[in-house]
C-alpha cells in the first residue's frame, strides 16, 4: 500500500478500495513499528490524524472531497500547527503549541490531506545532517549509521522509509534537496515567494522557502498544486498565477536545453557521484535534450555569502525567543539580563548559537560593510550568473550534494566541512530560484541526487523534466531494505 | 579573521547568550574558521555593484487599514511562562 | 564664558490609523492589557508583517505639509535590541531610506520674529509596548508587560539641530503638534502618549562651530516638561564643563517631580543596533497616483493661513498666529468672518471671550457651546447697535450657558439698547432734576461732574443706554438753561 503513488491512492480512496482511516492506520502502524530505527518523527498525531481521515472518508462519500482527501502526509516541525506541538527541533520550543496553522498546513488540510505528525529536523533548520536536533539525530533508512541530510532530514527519511505518502520541508540553503538526495527521494524547493512563509518559523527570511519531499515528481506535483499561491499574510508572497503542475508533467522535453555548470563538476565532487550524475544526463540526451557546458563563475562564493546572509537574518529572527511570551524560560532568573541569557543559552543548541553569534558579529558596528553589504553585492553577481545562463538554457543540472550520505558524527566537530555540503544548492536560494533533486543511480547502495535548477516560477518545467526521467528510469522506486 | 575570548564575550552579550567560560575558546575557534571561509569574499571586486537584499524584485504590497484581529489573550497567554492580570511578567526592569 | 545651546528634537507621533502598522489589531487607547496584541504584535514564531496603506498615506501627507520630498522608494529596516516591551527583539523602522526627506517649518518666537527650523527626515516605524512597574505583581520583584501599544504606527520626525533655546524647542514642538493635528494624521494626545519628544541637547562656547557632546533626553510628554528638562540639562552641562568635567554622550530621563534629568539605566551600555533591511518586507515604492491621492484633500496649511489672515483681514501677527494654532479654530474664525464681514471684531471675540471660556471649561473648540453662527449673530447685534459692547459680554456668557442664540438672550433678558431718544430724554431730565448740586458744579466749570451724570444714566438704564446718545443729550440738557 505504501508504495503506491499519491494519484493511485487518491483514485483507490475514491473507489473505496480502502478507506482513509485504513490507510492512515497503516501508516501509523508503520511509524510505530519502524520509526524507532530512524527517529524521523518528533510528534505523531494519531488521534487528530484518524479524525481527519474520518472526515476525509465522509467527504469522499459525499462527493465533495478535496484533491488530497485522505492522503496521509507529514509536516516538517518548522510549520506551525494548531493543536500539535511545533518545536522546530529545539529545546526552546519543546513546550510550544502554536495558536495557528501555517498557510501551507492550512492549504494542505483544505485539500483533505491527513497529517500523521511532525518530522524531525536540524534545530531551527540549521544543519545539513539532522544532527543538531534537540530530539536526537535522524538515521538514514539506507544505512542507519549515516545521516539523512538536513535540515529536512526527518521528512526525507520518513518519505524514503514509506512512513508517509509525502512530507513538507523547507529549504534555506539546500534543506529539501540535499536530504532528498541523501535519502533517495524527490524534493522540490520552489521559487522564493511561491509558497507562503506565514506560520513557517523563520530561519533566514530572504532565503527560506517551503517545498515538498516525495517519492516522485508526480507526487510532489500533487502537493505543490495545493501549497503554492499568493497569500496576503506574507508580504514576500508572489502574486503570480500558479499553473497546474500535474497537468504539465507529461509535456514533451525533446529539445530541452540543459546547462551543466563547469563549477559544479570540479574539485570536491566525489567522482562516483559525478559519474552517476553524468549517466543521468546521458539519459536526458536520449530523451531529446541538448546539453551544453555553462559557467556560473561566482557560484563558488555562494557558501561564504550564505554564511554571512543567513546568520545575519537568523540572529535577528531568533531574537524573539527570549523566555517572555512563549518557549523556554530559565529557572529563577535573577534579573532581566539573566532571564534572556540563560533562557537563550539553555534553549538553543551549539550550532544555533554559533550562527546567532556570527550573524550578530557581521551586522555589528564597523563590520556591516565588509561583511553584510559585501555579501549582498556578491549575491547580486551570483543572481546575475543565473540570469545570463538562462538566456541560453532552459534548466541547469548538476549534482545535488558532493558526496553520498556521510556517517553520523563525521562532520559534527567541523562546522565549515559541514557547510560545504551545500556548495551546489546554496546559490539557488541566494538567487531565489527553484531547484529539485531526483534520485539517480546509487553509489555502493547509497542514493545520489541529480539537481535540476530552473528560472524563477518554472516549477512546472522542473517537475515535468523530473517526471520524464522518472518515466523511463526506476531509481526513484527503490526502497531501502527493511522499509519496502 | 581571528576572534578572541573578549570578542566572543562581547558578541554573546549583544546576542544575549550566556556562554560557559569553558566554551569560549571553542566558540572563538569555530567562529574564526567560519570567518576565514567568509573571507573568500574579499577577493571579489564589487565596486559599483548594487547590493541585493532580497530575491524578489517586487515592491511592498499595502494592506487596507482594517481591524481584523480581535482579543485572543487567553489563548496566547496559555503558552506564556509567567503572566498575571493579563500582563507578561519579567524580572523587575529599571529605566 | 558665554555658552550657546544647541537643540535638536526627535518627535514620535502616533498615526491615526484604525489598525496597527503591520497587523490587523486595533490601535484604540486604553484597552485591558494585551487584548489588542495579536500574534504579529506578540512576535509569535512564523508570523509576518504586512504594511498598512493608511500609515503610508499619512506619512506622505506630512511630507507634503513640510515641503519635503516623499521618497518614491523607501525601505524598512530592523533595529535590533533586547527589551521586554519589544517582542521581536527588533523594531521595524526605516534607516537609510526614509519615506520623508528634508523639509522645513517656521516657528514664531516671543518677539514675533519668524525662524525656520529644518526637518532632516521623517520615517515610519512601529511603537513598542509598555512596561508597567507595579509593586505587587506576582508578589513583587516583577515588571508587567502590556503589548497593546506594540505595532502602533509612529512617524518619527527628526529635526536639524537648529534650536538655540528651550523656548525655541517648545515652539518647534508646538508647531509640529499643530501640524500633525491640522492635517489629520495624529490626534496628538500627549497624555495618552500619541506625541512624544526626545531632545538632543548640547552646549558650546559662543562662536565655536563644532558641536559639543550631546545627551538625549527621552520621552518628554508635555510642552512644559520639554522646556524644563532642556533648561535643567543645559545648566547641568554648563556646570559640568565649567567644573572641569566633560559631558558623556548618554540617554537621560527627565523626572518632573525633582525637575532634573538623570542617566537612563537601561541605556547605560553603548548601543549597537545592527540595522539591516527587513527581509520580511519589500521596498515601498509609491507611484504618483498614490501620492496625489494622499495629499488631494490636504487643507490650507497653518503658515499660509496665518499669512492670509494678516494680508486679507489685516490682522496683526499675534492675532493671526493665535487663530491658526488649530484647524478647527481657524475654520471657526473664518465662518464668523464670512457671516459678519468684521474680521477684527471676530478676531477679538475668538481670541478674547471665546478663548477664555474654552480655557476655563477645558474644552476644545469643537465642543464649544457657542457655535460660529451664534457668535456671528452676536456680532451682528453689536454692529446694528442692538447691544452695547459691554452687554454683549453678558449675552455671550448667557449663550455659553445654553440660554439660546443672541437674539433670544437679548429678548429674554431685556438687554436691548435704549435708542429711543424720547425715553432717554425723560430719563436724563429726571436725573438732572434730582441732582441740582451737581448741575451747579458742572455749570461752574467742573467738567468731571459730567462723568457722574453718565454713570447715573447707565445705572438707571441698567447699562442699556446707548453711550453716544447719552453723551449728546446730556451735553445739550446741561448746557441749556
Amino acid at each position: 500500500m505504501q508504495n503506491k503513488s499519491i494519484a493511485q491512492m487518491a483514485a483507490e480512496l475514491r473507489l473505496r478500495t480502502y478507506s482513509s482511516v485504513e490507510l492512515t492506520r497503516h501508516y501509523l502502524e508503520r511509524i510505530a513499528r519502524l520509526d524507532p530505527r530512524l527517529n524521523s518523527f518528533i510528534s505523531v498525531a494519531s488521534e487528530s490524524a484518524l479524525a481527519a481521515a474520518e472526515r476525509a472518508d465522509r467527504a469522499i462519500a459525499s462527493g465533495d472531497a478535496g484533491p488530497l482527501a485522505g492522503i496521509p502526509i507529514a509536516h516538517k516541525d518548522i510549520f506551525c500547527t494548531a493543536g500539535i506541538k511545533t518545536s522546530c527541533g529545539s529545546r526552546m520550543l519543546d513546550n510550544f503549541v502554536a495558536p495557528y496553522d501555517a498557510t501551507v498546513v492550512e492549504r494542505l488540510a483544505a485539500a483533505g490531506a491527513v497529517v500523521l505528525g511532525k518530522t524531525n529536523m536540524d534545530e531551527f533548520a540549521m544543519g545539513s545532517s539532522n544532527e543538531t536536533s534537540f530530539y536526537g539525530p535522524v538515521h538514514n533508512p539506507w544505512d542507519a549509521d549515516r545521516v539523512p541530510g538536513g535540515s529536512s532530514g526527518g521528512s526525507a527519511a520518513a518519505v524514503a522509509a514509506r512512513l508517509c505518502a509525502a512530507a513538507t520541508g523547507t529549504d534555506t540553503g539546500g534543506s529539501i534537496r540535499q536530504p532528498a538526495a541523501l535519502c533517495g527521494i524527490t524534493g522540490i524547493k520552489p521559487t522564493y515567494g511561491r509558497c507562503s512563509r506565514w506560520g513557517m518559523i523563520a530561519f533566514a527570511s530572504s532565503l527560506d522557502q517551503a517545498g515538498v519531499l516525495a517519492r516522485s515528481a508526480a507526487d510532489a506535483a500533487c502537493l505543490l498544486d495545493e501549497m503554492a499561491g499568493f497569500d496576503p499574510r506574507d508580504s514576500t508572497s508572489a502574486d503570480v498565477a500558479v499553473p497546474d503542475y500535474v497537468d504539465a508533467l507529461d509535456d514533451d522535453i525533446a529539445g530541452l536545453r540543459i546547462g551543466l555548470p563547469k563549477e559544479y563538476f570540479g574539485e570536491g565532487l566525489d567522482p562516483r557521484v559525478a559519474a552517476s550524475v553524468q549517466d543521468a544526463i546521458k539519459e536526458y540526451e536520449r530523451l531529446g535534450a541538448k546539453v551544453k557546458e555553462i559557467s556560473l563563475p561566482n557560484s563558488p562564493l555562494s557558501v561564504p555569502v550564505y554564511y554571512v546572509v543567513a546568520p545575519a537574518e537568523c540572529s535577528s529572527n531568533l531574537a524573539r525567543f527570549d523566555g517572555v511570551r512563549y518557549g523556554h524560560r530559565c529557572e529563577n532568573p535573577k534579573d532581566l539580563e539573566d532571564l534572556y541569557k540563560r533562557s537563550r543559552a539553555e534553549g538553543f543548541g551549539a550550532e544555533v548559537q554559533r550562527r546567532i553569534m556570527i550573524g550578530t558579529y557581521v551586522l555589528s558596528a564597523g563590520y556591516y560593510d565588509a561583511y553584510y553589504l559585501k555579501a549582498q553585492q556578491i549575491r547580486q553577481l551570483i543572481a546575475a550568473d543565473f540570469a545570463r545562463a538562462f538566456e541560453e538554457v532552459d534548466v541547469i543540472m548538476g549534482p545535488t550534494a558532493p558526496t553520498t550520505a556521510f556517517p553520523l558524527g563525521a562532520k559534527m566537530d567541523d562546522p565549515v566541512a559541514m557547510y560545504l555540503n551545500d556548495i551546489y544548492t546554496i546559490a539557488t536560494n541566494l538567487a531565489g530560484l527553484p531547484g529539485m533533486s531526483i534520485p539517480v543511480e546509487p553509489v555502493e547502495g547509497l542514493p545520489v541526487g541529480l539537481q535540476i535548477i530552473g528560472n524563477a516560477f518554472q516549477e512546472a518545467r522542473l517537475l515535468n523534466v523530473a517526471h520524464r526521467f522518472q518515466h523511463v528510469t526506476h531509481w526513484h522506486q527503490g526502497a531501502p531494505s527493511g522499509f519496502e | 579573521m581571528s576572534l578572541d575570548a573578549s570578542d566572543i564575550e562581547k558578541i554573546a552579550h549583544l546576542a544575549r547568550l550566556e556562554i560557559a567560560p569553558e566554551s569560549i575558546e571553542r566558540y572563538a575557534a569555530d567562529l574564526s574558521n567560519i570567518l576565514d571561509l567568509v573571507a573568500q569574499m574579499d577577493a571579489v571586486d564589487t565596486t559599483g555593484v548594487e547590493p541585493m537584499a532580497h530575491p524578489l524584485h517586487m515592491s511592498q504590497r499595502l494592506r487596507p487599514d482594517r481591524v481584523s484581529e480581535h482579543d485572543r489573550r487567553e489563548l496566547f497567554q496559555a503558552i506564556a511562562p509567567l503572566t498575571e492580570d493579563g500582563l507578561y511578567l519579567v524580572p523587575k526592569v529599571i529605566d | 564664558m558665554q555658552w550657546e545651546t544647541v537643540i535638536g528634537l526627535e518627535i514620535h507621533t502616533q498615526l491615526a490609523t484604525q489598525s496597527k502598522i503591520f497587523s490587523g489589531a486595533a490601535t484604540a487607547f486604553g484597552a485591558p492589557p494585551n487584548t489588542q496584541a495579536c500574534a504579529i504584535d506578540l512576535g509569535l514564531p512564523g508570523v509576518l508583517p504586512v504594511l498598512n496603506a493608511e500609515a503610508v498615506r499619512l506619512a506622505v501627507r506630512f511630507g507634503k505639509a513640510i515641503g519635503a520630498a516623499v521618497a518614491p522608494r523607501s525601505v524598512f529596516a530592523r533595529k535590533n535590541y533586547f527589551y521586554p516591551d519589544l517582542p521581536k527583539g527588533y523594531q521595524i523602522s526605516q534607516y537609510e531610506l526614509p519615506i520623508v526627506g528634508e523639509g522645513r517649518v517656521e516657528i514664531v518666537l516671543g518677539d514675533g520674529a519668524v525662524k525656520s527650523i529644518g526637518v532632516t527626515r521623517a520615517h515610519l516605524e512601529e511603537d513598542a509596548g509598555k512596561s508597567l512597574h507595579e509593586e505587587n505583581l506576582a508578589g513583587g520583584g516583577y515588571t508587567g508587560i502590556d503589548l497593546n501599544r506594540a505595532g502602533t504606527p509612529l512617524l518619527e520626525i527628526v529635526s536639524e539641530p537648529d534650536m538655540r533655546t528651550p523656548q525655541e524647542a517648545v515652539a518647534y514642538a508646538r508647531k509640529i503638534h499643530q501640524l500633525v493635528r491640522w492635517i489629520g494624521i495624529s490626534d496628538g494626545n500627549m497624555q495618552e502618549g500619541s506625541f512624544r519628544v526626545d531632545a538632543n541637547v548640547s552646549v558650546r562656547p559662543l562662536g565655536q562651530t563644532r558641536f559639543g557632546t550631546r545627551t538625549e533626553i527621552k520621552n518628554l510628554n508635555s510642552f512644559r516638561f520639554i522646556e524644563r528638562a532642556i533648561q535643567f540639562e543645559v545648566e547641568r552641562q554648563i556646570d559640568v564643563i565649567e567644573g572641569g568635567g566633560t559631558i558623556v554622550q548618554e540617554t537621560r530621563l527627565y523626572d518632573p517631580e525633582r525637575d532634573e534629568t538623570r542617566p537612563m539605566r537601561s541605556k547605560e551600555e553603548a548601543n549597537d543596533y545592527r540595522y539591516f533591511p527587513d527581509p520580511d518586507l519589500l521596498p515601498v515604492e509609491l507611484d504618483v497616483a498614490f501620492i496625489v491621492d494622499a495629499v488631494a484633500d490636504l487643507p490650507e496649511l497653518p503658515d499660509s493661513m496665518r499669512e492670509r489672515f494678516h494680508t486679507q483681514y489685516g490682522l496683526g501677527e499675534y492675532d493671526a498666529s493665535l487663530l491658526t494654532t488649530g484647524r478647527e479654530l481657524a475654520q471657526y474664525f473664518e465662518a464668523v468672518v464670512q457671516a459678519t464681514a468684521e474680521p477684527k471684531l471676530a478676531a477679538n471675540w475668538v481670541n478674547g471671550e471665546l478663548a477664555a471660556a474654552l480655557n476655563r471649561s477645558e474644552i476644545e473648540i469643537a465642543q464649544s457651546p457657542v457655535s460660529a453662527a451664534m457668535l456671528a449673530g452676536l456680532i451682528h447685534r453689536i454692529q446694528d447697535g442692538t447691544v452695547s459692547g459691554k452687554l454683549a459680554k453678558q449675552v455671550f456668557e448667557a449663550m455659553w450657558s445654553g440660554e439660546g442664540d443672541a437674539d433670544s438672550v437679548i429678548q429674554a433678558r431685556g438687554l436691548r439698547q435704549i435708542t429711543d431718544s424720547g425715553e432717554l430724554e425723560a430719563l436724563i431730565a429726571a436725573i438732572v432734576a434730582a441732582n441740582p448740586g451737581q448741575v451747579e458744579q458742572y455749570r461752574a466749570g467742573k467738567d468731571k461732574v459730567f462723568g457722574f451724570f453718565v454713570g447715573q444714566v447707565m445705572k438707571e438704564s441698567k447699562g442699556k443706554a446707548n453711550p453716544q446718545q447719552v453723551n449728546e443729550i446730556l451735553m445739550r440738557v446741561l448746557a441749556s438753561d
